[in-house]
Order: C-alpha cells, then sequence, then structure tokens
C-alpha cells in the first residue's frame, strides 16, 4: 500500500497539476467546440464575430445545404467504402504476418522483419511507386489506395511485440500437442486473444484512411470517386486561400457565402466517425499496445 | 526452457511452413509496392522521356542532382523543411513528454480518463479539418483571435497570410493536434516504473518534484532517446499533406519543403526524373543522419537503435 502522507507541497503541486490539465484541454476542446457552435449559427453571425461561447443566431441551414450537397455525400459514401475495405485489407495483411514474424522458431523471420524495417529508413520515393501503380492499371481506381499501403511497417512492429509479449511460449506448445498446426492456432487461440491489438490496429488504419488525401489526389482523376476529404480541401481550404491571394473579390463572395454557410457542419460531420470510435478502443492503448512497443 | 539439442535450420523450416501462408502475401506487398520503387528510383539516373518509356530513357548520370543543387530553390526549400522541422522539434518534442508526467500524478482514474480521452481526440480529426479551422479561427474578419483582438481595440492581423507566422503557427498547430498522441508511449513507459522505488523515496521525505526529476524521468530516459533517434532521422521529411494545405502565394517562399516541391515538379510538371533526384537525396540524408545519431547516442550512453 502506498504511504498516505501528503505534504504541503504535494498538495499544491496536485492543485496545480489538475489546474494546467483543465486549461490544456480547454485549449485543445474550443476549436472543435466552436465548430460546433458555428455550425448551428447564422454565417453572419460568425462573421460579426458574436459566436464565441454560444451559437448565435440559431439555425440549421448550413446542415441543409450539406443535406442536399451531392458532393459532400459521394465523398462521404467513398470514404466509407475505401475505409472500410481498406482497412480490411490492412488487417488480413497486417496481423497474420505480426504473428508469423513473432514466432522466434521460425527461420529466416528477423531477416524478413529487418527487410521491412529498412524500408521505413531507405524508400523509393513517391514518383517511382507512383509509376509501379500506373504499370500496374490501378490509376483512377480504389485499388490505387488499398494496395501501396497494405501494410504500415510501424504498425507492424506494434503488432509483432504484442504477439511476442502476449502469446506464450507454452500455449503454443500445449496447443500443438493437441494437434492444433499454426493456421488452426492463429485463428482459434491467437486471434480470440488478440482483440486489443485488432481494435488498435483497425482504429490506426480506418484513421490513415478516413482521414488522408494524399494517394487520393495523386492516383485519382475522377471526382467522382474523390474521398470526403478531397471535397471538404474544396470547401474549406480553397475557398480561403482565394481570398489570401487576392482574386476579384466579387466573383469569390459569391461562393464565400454558399461555403460559409456549410464548411462548419462539414467539419463536424466529416469528424463525427473517428470521434465516435477512437474512445472504446481508448483503452488498449497503453496498457495492452504501447507497452510492447516501449520494451521491443 | 531452451532446447538441448538445436534443430536444423531445414528441420525448422519444415515444421513452420504454414507460417509462409501468412508471410507470402506481405512478402509480395513489399517487393513490389516498396523494393520496386527503390529499384525504379533509377529514374533518377536517367532522362525520363514519355515516348521511351520508364526502363528505355537514356542514362544521364548525376545530371538531375547537378541541376537540383544549381537551383535557386536548393537552398530554399531545404532550409524551409529544415527550419520547420527543427522548430517543431525543439517546441514540439518536450510536450508530450510533460503531459506524459503531468497524467501520471494524477490519482483520479476518472479525471485521467478524461484527460486523455480529450487530448488524444485532435489526431482523431483530419489535417484538411485542422488546417480548415485554422482558416477560420484565424481569419482577419471573423476568427476568434481577431474578434479579441479588435475587442481590445488593435488591428486584425492576417495570420494565414503572414511570412514570418507560417512557422509559429505550423508548429503550434501540430503540438494541438498530436502532443496528446505522441504523450502514450511515454504513458506507457511510465506506467512500468516500479512503485517500489516511489514508495522508498516517499518514506525518505522527497516530494513530487523530486521524484519525478530522480525517478520518472531517469526511468523513461532510454524511450525519449529513441523516439529523439527517430525524429532525427526524419529531419528533411516533412509530410506533404499539412504543408500543401497551408501553402498559398503569399507564404510560398517559407511554406515550400521537399515534399510539396516533388509533387509540383515531379507529378504536376512531368519533370520525374529531376523530382526522384530530389527525393532519393533527401532519402540519403535522412538515413546519414539516422545513423549518426544512433552511432553518437551509442558512445554517449547506452541508447540506441541497433
Amino acid at each position: 500500500m502506498m504511504l498516505k502522507r501528503k505534504t504541503r507541497a504535494d498538495a499544491i503541486f496536485d492543485t496545480i497539476n489538475v489546474i494546467l490539465l483543465v486549461l490544456i484541454m480547454i485549449l485543445i476542446l474550443y476549436p472543435l467546440y466552436f465548430s460546433l457552435i458555428a455550425s448551428f449559427s447564422s454565417p453572419n453571425a460568425v462573421y460579426q464575430g458574436r459566436v464565441i461561447f454560444l451559437p448565435a443566431d440559431l439555425t440549421l441551414n448550413g446542415y441543409k445545404k450539406i443535406m442536399s450537397d451531392a458532393a459532400i455525400w459521394t465523398g462521404y459514401l467513398n470514404s466509407i467504402i475505401y475505409t472500410v475495405a481498406g482497412t480490411a485489407a490492412n488487417l488480413i495483411f497486417t496481423i497474420p504476418l505480426a504473428f508469423a514474424l513473432s514466432r522466434k522458431e521460425f527461420p529466416l523471420g528477423g531477416v524478413y522483419m529487418k527487410l521491412m524495417v529498412f524500408t521505413m529508413y531507405f524508400y523509393g520515393g513517391i514518383i517511382p511507386l507512383y509509376f509501379v501503380v500506373k504499370q500496374m492499371g490501378l490509376l483512377n481506381s480504389i485499388w490505387a489506395l488499398i494496395l501501396p499501403t497494405l501494410v504500415a511497417t510501424y504498425n507492424l512492429i506494434i503488432a509483432r511485440s504484442f504477439f511476442i509479449g502476449s502469446i506464450p511460449e507454452d500455449l503454443k506448445e500445449a496447443a500443438f500437442l493437441d494437434g492444433c498446426g499454426y493456421i488452426r492456432f492463429f485463428f482459434l487461440v491467437a486471434l480470440p486473444l488478440s482483440k486489443a491489438l485488432v481494435a488498435v490496429m483497425a482504429l490506426f488504419y480506418a484513421a490513415r484512411h478516413w482521414n488522408g488525401y494524399f494517394e487520393a489526389l495523386i492516383y485519382l482523376q475522377d471526382e467522382r470517386k474523390f474521398p470526403l476529404q478531397l471535397v471538404l480541401r474544396t470547401i474549406l481550404i480553397e475557398s480561403q486561400n482565394a481570398l489570401a491571394a487576392g482574386d476579384d473579390a466579387t466573383s469569390v463572395a459569391d461562393k464565400q457565402e454558399l461555403v460559409d454557410l456549410l464548411k462548419y457542419g462539414a467539419v463536424i460531420v466529416s469528424s463525427v466517425p473517428m470521434l465516435i470510435f477512437y474512445p472504446f478502443v481508448q483503452k488498449y492503448f497503453v496498457k495492452g499496445v504501447m507497452i510492447g512497443a516501449v520494451k521491443g | 526452457m531452451k532446447q538441448a539439442v538445436e534443430k536444423s535450420f531445414r528441420k525448422r523450416f519444415k515444421e513452420t511452413r504454414a507460417l509462409y501462408w501468412f508471410v507470402v502475401p506481405s512478402l509480395i506487398f513489399y517487393i513490389l509496392f516498396k523494393y520496386y520503387p527503390i529499384y525504379g528510383s533509377q529514374i533518377a539516373f536517367r532522362d525520363y522521356s514519355p515516348y521511351l518509356g520508364f526502363w528505355n530513357s537514356p542514362w544521364v548520370g548525376l545530371a538531375h542532382f547537378q541541376r537540383f543543387f544549381d537551383s535557386p530553390d536548393f537552398w530554399n526549400i531545404i532550409r524551409n523543411t529544415l527550419a520547420i522541422n527543427l522548430a517543431n522539434l525543439l517546441f514540439g518534442f518536450p510536450f508530450p513528454i510533460i503531459l506524459a508526467i503531468m497524467l501520471n500524478q494524477l490519482t483520479n482514474q476518472k479525471f485521467k480518463k478524461v484527460v486523455q480521452t480529450v487530448t488524444y481526440a485532435p489526431y482523431f480529426i483530419s489535417v484538411v479539418v485542422m488546417v480548415g479551422m485554422l482558416y477560420t479561427m484565424l481569419s482577419p474578419y471573423s476568427g476568434v483571435i481577431n474578434v479579441i483582438i479588435k475587442a481590445f481595440g488593435g488591428e486584425p492581423v492576417y495570420f494565414m497570410a503572414e511570412r514570418s507566422l507560417y512557422i509559429p503557427i505550423f508548429v503550434i498547430s501540430d503540438i494541438w493536434q498530436k502532443c496528446g498522441w505522441n504523450a502514450v508511449v511515454y504513458i506507457a513507459a511510465l506506467s512500468s516504473v516500479s512503485a517500489e522505488l516511489h514508495e522508498a523515496a516517499t518514506v525518505d521525505g522527497a516530494n513530487r518534484l523530486h521524484r519525478i526529476w530522480h525517478i520518472d524521468l531517469p526511468c523513461i530516459l532510454p524511450t525519449i532517446i529513441t523516439m529523439l533517434i527517430l525524429s532525427a532521422g526524419q529531419l528533411l521529411t516533412l509530410g506533404f499533406e499539412k504543408s500543401y494545405l497551408m501553402q498559398n502565394s503569399i507564404n510560398l517562399g517559407i511554406s515550400e519543403v521537399i515534399s510539396t516541391y516533388t509533387y509540383k515538379r515531379g507529378l504536376q510538371g512531368g519533370d520525374f526524373s529531376y523530382a526522384s533526384a530530389i527525393e532519393m537525396f533527401q532519402s540519403a540524408i535522412n538515413f546519414l543522419i539516422l545513423v549518426l545519431v544512433n552511432q553518437i547516442s551509442k558512445k554517449l550512453g547506452d541508447t540506441a537503435l541497433w
């Protein structure tokens, strides 16, 4: 048991610590909170700086506009497809691979691991990769978003350390005495014991697919295939940059009005899936997965 | 227990054959999408011509590297990439460590969980949304910061078009987005610090700050150094996505970095060999720095990647 002997200095420390952490939380949450209240306020009120702590001139026009915006919904649907299919493919490739490479008795396992880790620090670059994707005829298809990123080596390292730490050799030997082979052992014993790992890996990969736009930007040409982030880029960034670049003020203003109406709602609608997903998986971050990574 | 007689390689290979079902698909992936592009980066030594094709373009040796070194853009984009990364490292690196230590001192587990949930949140927000929020919050007309400035009678600042503010905005928004997430590794490291050490120190009259300084920090030092070496190996790499979004015609002199430059010159401009030469230069320098820092760390202490 910990000694309960709290000194005065410790009490002061605790108080300051809690106050600072509350301040940090406010700083982190405010931009998100602002987007939320601004999405329910009229663009005019936001523009006049009246939306600081509470929404002003409550309205749902922004969300109505989003509901009827074809580009956003096509992007949303595309992103869901890319994220679900991409994450499934990531898991199917990464997890069994990590399991195989975690087995000490697997000859050449160490060599394969080194070859894979090497690619984290030495890479051909985006230009040759683009040619590979092009050569394989994957341009402008969903495969260009899935295949070149099947295994993220960093995730592989984490998954491998997890298996090394959580699937003891005794367990394997007992299962093998019962007539299990590696395949059956993986699916019937190792995988059911690794729910935390699967959850965390799914989250890591899904966040990449959902939030990234680089692959889509370079590999997709057809606007109907654009994921949500590319649509958002047009709404949130390019309109602002047009202003910054000092383009013709009136033509910008028309576009600006529409953009102002739906941009905050778009921020909320696009961020919600990830923000409600991660807290469920969060408890595994430290205990389940990262400990292995720190030690490994 | 270790087996008395080491099994022969052949026997082990035979026994573990089934594992190749798990390994071969990924090996094909690594060969196709990691190693084949490394082989393909020889385009940097050729002069790519769409008519002759990738593998038939003529060799030109180091001409594209020379062209890059002689280009007026060279120092500019190297300096920008290094400056942003160094600022990120200098100011961004300590925050996750401090946050992890603060979290570790909390006794109320519920509050700790709330703080963690909140600080992780920005990591799951897309860069597009994050930069979009920067534009709106820093807008000279309606942005909150400028509303406050104006309320105190000041002149509104056009933050996103101010060259000198580019790096501070980049670094601060990076801290906002990644501080909580990057703390995870240190929280994990701190959770394995032995409680007995703390109890013994408490009995000896050490207060919180003493124990953080003399127990927690030394215990997580290897993790800190590992993370530092890994960051150092990325000094010439700055992700494309955020830089590209934050760029506009006014700040281009400070915001153009290697990744955005190669994208524009290569994939947009069609100067593939030139762009590939720049990427190869970047990859080689990164690798050199990584090896160097690792060697230094090995000499100074005992933490090293290999």
